[in-house]
């Protein structure tokens, strides 16, 4: 599988060195027209001012819930890299008055599912219940927000686990790659540290640096929640205050600045792999930037989720050098940038490399047809519903997403008419603007030959 | 993309290998029938967005190829996406984007299957192309041999890059010392070299055939709908003859323990892995497998499993270990038990300790809570995945691929109920034996002074 933004369920890694950024769900898509029948959005404010978008569903007898917070691994003071992927991995390790496992047992007995993980950017939260257990399984969810415990024992065996992750890639070429990309790419800001932290910053982390992270990030000025499933706007009210209305009104968080990816680097990593990955990054665009349709539009044609893009065409189709190859629009709070990975038999890196290069050059000088706007307007209209609408959890997540980048409750209505709306010449405006800067070039494999010029 | 499944297969976990839930998301009622051409139909209704899944499944998968021609059911995956004699390379694909949709094709040791996601009203065009594309390639030199280029980088990527991948590879090629299982779903690299468009063609005219499918089409669409569009268009398609019964070769009795190790230079923290022949649903006489399905979940499908608890938790002496029971399979398939080490416990410490909680489960048994609670989750979980349309799709035809039917599916919450904890004993006394196993260790690279 691939394009940045499926939200497959199931697709194996992504070909190619995965960027060590690129962890948010890149959500350029937009409700359909098509899931505007199913799909009513009720904003829901409790009597304590917490507020839920709810998207009430009896066909399926549970409820799916997810929430962030803003602030996420930037959030980790330096020295302590890996401090909120770790407090991550102790919601359900222990919560007010129950230890780990007497917490774990309470949750297999209500039913329900419960994970929290952190991107760069937010913590977030997600949770699957049944409907006829939601009492037991939202007040175990309370607990976990409002009064973590951060047991040591607990502490120190998600740690040790963690860890063994970090040696275990030590000598990974991915890993190894993806780490000198970051550096490269992103300098000394926070978005060039690893979300797991190194041996020595685990190390150093302690209790009370978890407690300080938590309270500084788990409060109501950075939170949002989606809820969907078998629970109506009143009942969800009184959850909403027992869950959330008792926390912190403001975060304290640490500020982090915007960056430019630095770009015209050639970066190589040497290992003696029967296939070389291809990592290539272009400028970005801003989430709310006029240019961003134009530039997902854009995107799509060069190399997003379909088999007619234009590098799957000629690298996969017509010349059989790739499985995966394909371009994605990151966007995060404080970076952009548009990203090609590709993976190809080594011998052969050099001309894939050229092949990428021409098809970009091509479409910066040129743009695309006006046959092939036509048809991923068409395309990015309709995939909506079917890649981010299709189960409960991922419309509360996708709903989430929406609050987070602050498009409003409507719209899944609107979006079409954005996307209708861009002109030839805006995509062609894009093109240029993205596609003619110097990209950075990553290369994971032997030493290329002949490198490819573009 | 267009890519075989085996991955997932070897990465799921119980949770989400269950069968599936008795009933449609809304209580619809699942319906199936036989076109006159032989094709099995399956509907299951779920009204709750205007989308529909439509895949067709061919129980055709590597475990079926010929001698010499490993790889060539997932070749042919791919080959389905190019050129018929109605439709150009690339149409198809351009009307399912067109239109919103998505599409994707998997390949697996007993079935292919071919999948698309669209409004419902594109529904009758979707089942135009897939009858077009059953019987219409056009297959040239020049199509096979630049998709076979693709099909061996999907070899490197997925298997050539990835030591723990390799491994994998050879420890199913020890565990199985007879049945096609022990072939790579993706090939042996020298015979994918070799695929050409006589195996390619003997292959589809033999396999793609309308009584050798089964269509399953999920979502908001009704069953007589369903029936009005699939005669006008696979029911075109000529029957072709018929199939024999899917009769592979037999592992002959395991009466040895064997190991496979790869030591390579990307690895840092070593792992094994210990699997078992054991029966499928299949396979199994009745009950069996039910309980080889709780066994796994209560010995290790998650944090609350044994193997969890006693290794990561209480001794600390692993990062993770646990169980999986791959049941969806024609034929007899494996039970796996693994593990990995965390500070400065050794992989040998790890192994006894799984050995051990191996040991006590099959002399010991399960207690009636931790049985009551892994069915429970089983339940749960069927529950979870009536929300998502695919994977109730892929349910329905992965067992109908795999010799059950709609009933076995149906029925399979109540057989889960009714295992006792004797019978989870029984499964594992009689085939966790481990000097009928075969263990795979993936270790670091030896170095003076590493």
């Amino acid at each position: 599988m691939r394009g940045g933004a499926d939200l497959a369920t199931s697709s194996p890694r992504h070909i190619g060195v995965p960027l060590v950024t690129l962890l948010l769900t890149i959500l350029f898509l937009v409700p359909p027209a098509l899931a505007a029948r199913a799909m009513e959005i009720q904003s829901v404010t409790s009597s304590k001012g917490v507020t839920a978008w709810l998207v009430e569903d009896y066909s399926v007898p549970i409820v799916a819930v997810r929430l962030v917070f803003g602030g996420g691994s930037t959030q980790d003071p330096p020295g302590k890299e890996g401090l909120a992927n770790l407090m991550t991995g102790l919601f359900d390790e222990g919560a007010g008055p129950l230890d780990s496992e007497a917490f774990q047992i309470k949750l297999d007995d209500a039913g329900a599912e419960m994970s929290f993980d952190e991107s760069r950017d937010g913590i977030y939260g997600s949770m699957r219940m049944l409907a006829e257990q939601r009492d037991e399984a939202f007040d175990l969810l309370r607990l976990a927000v409002n009064e973590p415990r951060f047991d040591q024992v607990p502490i120190d065996r998600i740690r040790a686990q963690i860890l063994s992750g970090i040696i275990a890639n030590e000598n990974d070429p991915d890993t190894v790659a993806q780490n000198k990309w970051a550096r490269a790419v992103y300098g000394d800001h926070p978005y060039s540290r690893s979300d797991q932290g190194t041996r020595k910053s685990i190390a150093a982390i302690t209790q009370d640096d978890l407690k300080t992270l938590h309270k500084a990030v788990f409060a109501r000025s950075g939170l949002h929640i989606a809820v969907v499933g078998a629970i109506d706007a009143e009942t969800l009210k009184k959850k909403l205050d027992m869950v959330f209305g008792d926390l912190p009104q403001n975060q304290a968080l640490a500020p982090v600045a915007d960056i430019e990816p630095k770009l015209a680097q050639h970066l190589e990593v040497n290992y003696d792999l029967p296939q070389t990955s291809l990592q290539l990054a272009w400028p970005g665009v801003k989430r709310k930037s006029a240019d961003f349709f134009p530039a997902v539009l854009m995107n799509e044609i060069l190399g997003g989720g379909t088999f007619t893009s234009r590098l799957f065409q000629e690298v996969r189709e017509k010349r059989g050098l790739a499985y995966g190859v394909n371009s994605s629009l990151v966007n995060q709070d404080h970076a952009n940038a548009l990203i090609v990975t590709t993976g190809t038999r080594s011998d052969r890196a050099a001309e894939t490399l050229g092949i990428v290069r021409d098809v970009v050059k091509q479409l910066a000088e040129n743009g695309p047809t006006e046959a092939e706007l036509a048809a991923t307007k068409k395309y990015l209209i309709g995939a909506y519903a079917i890649n981010n609408l299709d189960s409960s959890s991922s419309i509360a997540a996708t709903l989430v997403e929406l609050q987070l980048d602050d498009l409003g409750i409507d719209y899944m209505q609107r979006r079409a008419g954005y996307i209708n709306a861009v002109t030839l010449d805006q995509v062609k405006a894009a093109a240029k603007k993205l596609l003619t800067a110097e990209p950075t070039i990553m290369v994971v494999g032997p030493p290329l030959a002949g490198a490819g010029k573009g | 993309m267009k890519r075989p499944e085996w991955l997932r297969a070897m990465l799921l976990t119980t949770a989400l290998a269950l069968i599936s839930p008795a009933l449609a998301a809304d209580d619809g009622t699942v319906t199936d029938f036989l076109l006159d051409n032989g094709m099995e139909v399956v509907v299951i209704p779920d009204h709750r967005a205007p989308i529909v899944t439509h895949m067709v499944w061919y129980k055709i998968g590597s475990a079926d190829e010929p001698p010499g021609k490993s790889g060539i059911a997932h070749f042919f995956e791919h080959l389905m996406f190019k050129a018929t004699t109605n439709h150009a390379a690339g149409e198809f694909d351009r009307a399912v984007s067109d239109i919103g949709g998505s599409n994707n094709a998997f390949t697996s040791y007993d079935y292919t299957a071919f999948h698309e996601t669209v409004a419902p009203s594109a529904l009758e065009q979707m089942m135009g192309f897939e009858a077009d594309r059953m019987r219409n390639l056009i297959l040239t030199d020049d199509v096979i041999k630049t998709e076979r280029d693709v099909i061996l980088e999907e070899r490197r990527s997925r298997i050539d890059n990835n030591p723990q991948a390799v491994l994998d590879e050879e420890v199913d090629a020890t565990l199985w010392q007879n049945q096609p299982y022990r072939i790579p779903v993706i090939g042996w690299m020298q015979e994918m070299e070799q695929l050409n468009r006589t195996d390619a063609t003997a292959f589809y005219d033999k396999y793609y055939r309308p009584n050798n499918a089964v269509l399953i089409v999920a979502g908001d669409v009704e069953p007589e709908t369903v029936k009005a569009l699939a005669e006008k268009t696979y029911g075109k398609v000529a029957r072709g003859p018929d199939l024999p019964p899917r009769v592979r070769p037999v592992e002959p009795e395991q009466n040895t323990k064997r190991t496979v190790t790869l030591s390579d230079a990307r690895v840092s923290v070593p792992s094994f892995s210990t699997q078992w022949v054991v029966p499928s649903y299949h396979t199994a006489k009745p009950g069996e497998a039910e309980a080889l399905d709780l066994l796994a979940e209560i010995l290790g499908g998650g944090n609350r499993s044994r193997l969890y608890q006693a290794l990561v938790v209480k001794q600390g002496i692993a990062s993770n270990a646990g169980a999986y029971f791959q049941g969806t399979m024609l034929d007899d398939t494996n039970f796996t038990v693994f593990g990995a080490p965390r500070g400065d416990a050794k992989l040998a410490d790890v192994e006894a300790a799984v050995d051990a909680e191996v040991a006590r489960i099959a002399s010991d048994g399960v207690t009636p809570d931790e049985l009551e609670k892994a069915k429970d989750r089983y339940i749960r979980s069927m529950v979870f995945t009536r929300d998502k349309q695919d994977s109730m799709a892929e349910m329905y035809g992965s067992t109908l691929a795999t010799g059950g039917n709609v009933q076995d599916v149906q029925q399979w919450p109540d057989r889960i109920r009714k295992v006792t904890a004797d019978e989870v004993k029984a499964v594992a006394a009689r085939y966790l034996v481990l000097a009928r196993s075969t263990s795979g260790y993936l270790l670091p690279q030896q170095q003076a002074g590493n």
